[in-house]
């Protein structure tokens, strides 16, 4: 099988607007999982025994089963009750879901290398716990957490491609329908994933940096 | 739900092909991890080389993606696979990239000190990871090893994109036969997360077993 470059072109304009498409997912999927995750984060460090107890098995159930399958739950399960979205809206909401139970675990991390002298400080200060997390534990918590959480942004860009299953067209699905409609994979398959190291080599050698500057701002 | 329950010769089948993908899939995985963990702190900079292009190329690109290109391109350059195959190869390389830097990690934990008494005894590279690095580098792996172990069988779904027969195939085709939704989905949801407990489980016997007697000693504590 020859590389064909009629193929290549042809192929490039399709691919541009499903690219627009999983950077749209992923942007709007992190988002959720941001806002969920500190959400769950909060809840597990609650008081009480049962909230505890239950935001961890759910949370872990969310975490231990495959993401497809989710995908298909959403997308399959909810017009039956009524409910009818569109794909990519079921594929955003599933994909932000299953990474709050990742991304909690990292503001739960944050949260708590914030040393206790600065919780008894903000106690001592009489301020209520809106003031204390966002003028106190907020501050401190966030800078080590964005390391993390921007891998945890490259993840999410590379599991877009399951939303193909649930038929959004993204980069992967539209090189497939090209692929289907001309018999060839070669072409199509190659540049996808050569979009995808594009995107997410630079990303993570970021990701990688922002680490650094932020481990020397520790120690200095 | 007794509907669904029917059907459970195939989903005992496709609850068999999900794990037997996980087991080989977690197989290949753990060798390449070790293969390719070792060659990227290798003193010769080519194996170096081909580590990080390889670690860079699985970890940077999608899963799904890597799957298809091993069943619909490489047989065009004459290179096939039968379907489970190629679901293991993907699952195995995919996951093997991300354990790598887990085996890598570790070898750098264990304390210089130990490196350097294995100058000091004279030992070959060989002898020095053989009986010094490496069996003091596995407890510390263990546990991330059990998270890339669930991260592989959540993988192993989208194997049935690739027409393997897997626990999610099998529930599309239920779905498909009965038009019925939400159980044949909570239903496989259920298996997964069953397999993905016991899992755990083995893997903290395993974490216990290898840490017991042991006073792990990683950089950070001194």
């Amino acid at each position: 099988m020859e590389w064909n470059w009629d193929h290549a072109f042809a192929v490039l304009p399709q691919l541009a607007e499903g690219l627009v498409v999983t950077i749209q997912a992923t942007i709007v999927a992190s988002l959720l999982a941001y806002v969920l995750g500190l959400g769950i984060a909060i809840l597990k460090m609650s008081k009480s025994n049962l909230t505890r107890v239950s935001i961890y098995w759910v949370t872990e159930f969310v975490r231990r089963t495959p993401i497809l399958v989710q995908l298909y739950v959403v997308f399959y399960v909810l017009p039956d009750f009524g409910i009818f979205l569109e794909a990519f809206t079921c594929g955003v909401i599933v994909l932000g879901i299953h990474f709050s139970t990742y991304t909690s675990e990292v503001f739960r991390a944050g949260i708590d290398n914030v040393p206790k002298g600065q919780w008894e400080a903000a106690k001592s200060l009489n301020y209520n716990p809106l003031q204390t997390w966002k003028n106190v534990i907020l501050p401190q918590a966030i800078p080590p957490m964005i390391p993390p959480l921007a891998n945890y942004l490259i993840t999410m860009f590379k599991e877009t491609p399951l939303l193909a299953a649930i038929t959004v067209v993204e980069l992967f699905r539209a090189a497939d329908q090209y692929s289907n409609s001309h018999y060839t994979y070669l072409e199509p398959m190659t540049l996808v994933g050569v979009f995808f190291l594009i995107v997410s080599i630079p990303s993570a050698m970021l990701a990688m940096k922002l680490e650094k500057k932020y481990k020397q701002a520790k120690t200095a | 739900m007794n509907e669904v329950l029917e059907f459970y010769p195939i989903l005992i089948k496709g609850t068999i092909t999900t794990v037997q993908l996980t087991v080989l899939g977690a197989i290949l995985a753990l060798i390449v991890s070790f293969i390719v963990g070792i060659a990227r702190i290798s003193s010769f900079a080519p194996i170096r080389v081909i580590a990080i292009i390889y670690l860079e190329f699985f970890r940077g690109s999608s899963a799904l993606v890597q799957m298809f290109f091993i069943y619909f391109v490489l047989p065009m350059w004459g290179i096939y696979f039968d379907a489970i195959t190629a679901g293991v190869v993907a699952c195995g390389l995919n996951v093997g990239a991300y354990g790598s830097e887990v085996v890598r990690g570790a070898i750098i934990a264990v304390s210089k000190e130990q490196h350097e008494a294995c100058k000091a005894l004279n030992y070959s590279s060989l002898k020095k990871y053989r009986y010094v690095i490496i069996p003091q580098a596995i407890p510390i792996m263990i546990p991330t090893f059990g998270n890339l172990l669930i991260e592989l069988l959540k993988l192993t779904a989208v194997a049935s994109l690739i027409t393997i027969s897997d626990l999610t195939f099998m529930a599309q085709i239920i779905r498909v036969q009965t038009a019925l939704t939400l159980e044949p989905f909570l239903l496989i949801l259920v298996i997964y997360f069953i397999i993905a407990t016991v899992l755990v489980q083995i893997v903290d016997l395993i974490a216990k077993k290898f840490s017991k007697g042991r006073n792990i000693m990683t950089a950070g504590d001194k």
